[in-house]
């Protein structure tokens, strides 16, 4: 008898219809699960979360604003101007009096500011000349790449010292420096990725519907280099505090009465003779926690985006 | 190859010219001249000065001088603050210090790096392994300006040991914080390359087959495993180059060695614009034919690759 069990085979139908209704899992919900099993990046950007939270709240808790001088103190750092609860520099002071807990979360708003603007700026930049080149392809990809090797030969740390100068120190400068120096990097990158993404069907449809090719690359392919582009992106933020710590630190980056990372490195590194290692340990110590969480979410993104290691 | 080298050396020469005349233009943009101070020249005076340096021809002239000059005679002209003292008598003076300690850092940064990153890549999860991967994670966030007022911190202050700052003819005791502090973020850098690249090497088909036929470990590692794994250390020794001369400036800041980076910094907050110059674009040439010479290395070792 091949009489099936009605009820059986309705079962069978309801649990096939069942499998098909399993849900897909995006390329975002998966990058996603597989960050959240990266011990170091879920730790690293919890810490990170942190930092940027108390550059914010920080400030309520402050007895002294980072424009107040402690008189008393001034002077006579090293005896009277170290970390403490009872006269409100929960970090300690320099020898101007200038209290460094505030200090220290105005260099940190600065410092990530710099870093988050001067990514955003080369990833914007880098995105788009590395996306137009490998779409074009043929002989102006040829001349654009050439233009980014020679300008990748020159040390640009000496052009932008230089063009600090020139121009005058002012943080805006300093961003368009900053941006305009790590876009290479990330054009050569995108560049790579283009090629591979253009011969897709997905674009030839959308050629042959008639769509500009200014579009095509707007709408097809920079959304497609998104994951790519994150990643880099995350790597770039660490960099470009890097960077501009190391110019503050020369004393050419951010300027009185604004304050860096950098800059207040440079400070405690120039005062470590007069027993105030607290304006080096603070501001170091912020600087070391952030840059080391920034590296770890960057590694824990490539692993969760990186079609490659999958 | 022959090809490559004339290939590559046509690149070098327009890169060369580029960096020459965007500096030249970007001296030429700053609001005000050398000789603008608070107290103003007299107009003869100024005219005179500015006919001594040149200054009063149209601007393609004295550029033309300028690249010339360069070119030619590798003359980058009269500092524009000390009025005595050419730009090439400042960088004679501060070149040697810079290179000498530039190239005790190259030297310590490959002779670590590389043979940390193998023994971590052939002891792979041994606590040596364990130990030279922390390491180099960690020195990815103590740039050279991190790392010189710790050690100051630890071998000046705390322990007394060495002196912390000055140059003293080169003598070694000056020399060892310096070249420290400059290349632990590479030498870590180039330990890590080497362990990557050599993990993949060892576990390649060739080396299995090296294993197979019986060969002895340490002439499967030197004979065949080494080159291969050496190839992205060698390519990253031009961004290698690049980042010690730079951070050569605030070694020469801190630790008051008295190089190259000193008097860049000096003509930067001075707004003497020729020294700036002169260096920038020394340094341009040195990096330019560093990353010449690597790529002909590295087109040398690697058999895979050709022009």
């Amino acid at each position: 008898m091949i009489v099936a069990d009605k009820n059986k085979i309705a079962e069978m139908a309801e649990n096939l219809t069942g499998l098909d209704a399993v849900d897909g899992r995006s390329l975002w919900a998966d990058a996603r699960r597989r960050f959240m099993h990266n011990k170091a990046a879920v730790v690293s950007l919890v810490i990170l979360t942190l930092i940027v939270l108390f550059s914010f709240i920080g400030p309520y808790f402050a007895v002294w604003s980072n424009e107040e001088i402690d008189w008393a103190v001034m002077g006579s750092a090293a005896t009277l101007g170290m970390p403490s609860f009872e006269t409100g520099h929960f970090f300690g002071t320099d020898d101007l009096g200038r209290d460094i807990y505030s200090r220290v979360i105005q260099g940190t708003q600065i410092s990530l500011m710099v870093g988050v603007v001067g990514a955003f700026i080369a990833v914007s930049v880098g995105t788009l000349y590395g996306a137009v080149a490998g779409y074009v392809g043929g002989r102006t990809d040829q001349i654009m790449m050439r233009i980014v090797d020679i300008l990748m030969a020159i040390p640009f740390m000496f052009v932008l010292i230089l063009m600090l100068v020139v121009f005058g120190r002012s943080i805006g400068m300093l961003f368009i420096g900053i941006g305009l120096l790590a876009w290479l990097d990330m054009s050569r990158i995108v560049r790579g990725q283009t090629l591979s993404i253009k011969n897709k069907e997905f674009i030839e449809a959308a050629r042959a519907t008639g769509v500009s090719g200014f579009k095509i690359i707007t709408r097809h392919i920079v959304p497609n280099l998104l994951g790519v582009v994150a990643v880099y992106a995350t790597l770039l933020v660490p960099g470009m505090i890097l960077t501009e710590s190391f110019i503050s630190f020369l004393g050419l980056g951010v300027q009185e009465p604004n304050t860096s990372w950098g800059a207040l490195i440079s400070e405690g590194a120039g005062t470590i003779r007069y027993d105030t290692e607290w304006q080096l340990l603070f501001p170091l110590a912020f600087f070391v926690v952030s840059l080391f969480c920034f590296y770890f979410i960057g590694d824990g993104l490539r692993d969760a985006l990186d079609p490659k290691d999958r | 190859m022959l090809n490559y080298v004339i290939k590559r050396i046509a690149i070098a020469i327009p890169t060369m010219l580029i960096l020459i005349i965007l500096s030249f233009l970007l001296m030429h943009a700053a609001p005000g001249g050398p000789f603008t101070s608070e107290r103003p020249l007299p107009p003869q005076v100024l005219a005179n000065i500015e006919a001594k340096y040149g200054l009063d021809q149209p601007l393609w002239r004295q550029m033309v001088n300028y690249v010339w000059g360069v070119v030619t005679q590798f003359d980058f002209g009269p500092s524009f603050k000390y009025k005595d003292r050419t730009v090439n008598e400042i960088i004679a003076q501060g070149f040697p210090i810079t290179l000498k300690y530039g190239f005790w850092s190259f030297v310590f940064a490959i002779g670590v790096g590389i043979p940390l990153g193998a023994i971590a890549a052939i002891r792979k999860n041994t606590w040596i392994d364990y130990l030279a991967v922390g390491v180099s994670i960690g020195a990815q966030v103590l740039p050279n300006f991190v790392m010189a007022p710790l050690l100051v911190i630890t071998f000046t202050l705390w322990l007394g040991w060495l002196p912390g700052g000055g140059w003293n003819g080169g003598s070694i005791e000056y020399l060892i914080m310096p070249v420290i502090a400059l290349s632990t973020s590479y030498m870590a850098s180039i330990a890590r390359i080497t362990r990557s690249s050599m993990l993949e090497v060892l576990n390649s088909n060739f080396i299995r087959t090296a294993k197979a036929k019986g060969l002895p470990g340490r002439t499967i590692l030197l004979r065949h495993a080494l080159k291969p794994s050496l190839l992205p250390v060698i390519s990253y020794l031009g961004p290698a180059f690049v980042g010690l001369i730079t951070g050569s400036v605030v070694i020469d800041i801190y630790f008051s060695t008295g190089g190259m980076g000193y008097f860049f910094v000096n003509s930067a907050t001075n707004r003497d614009y020729s020294v700036m110059m002169g260096i920038t674009i020394l340094v341009g040439f040195l990096t330019i034919m560093f990353s010449l010479v690597v790529d002909m290395l590295y087109a040398w070792i690697d058999p895979k690759i050709r022009y």
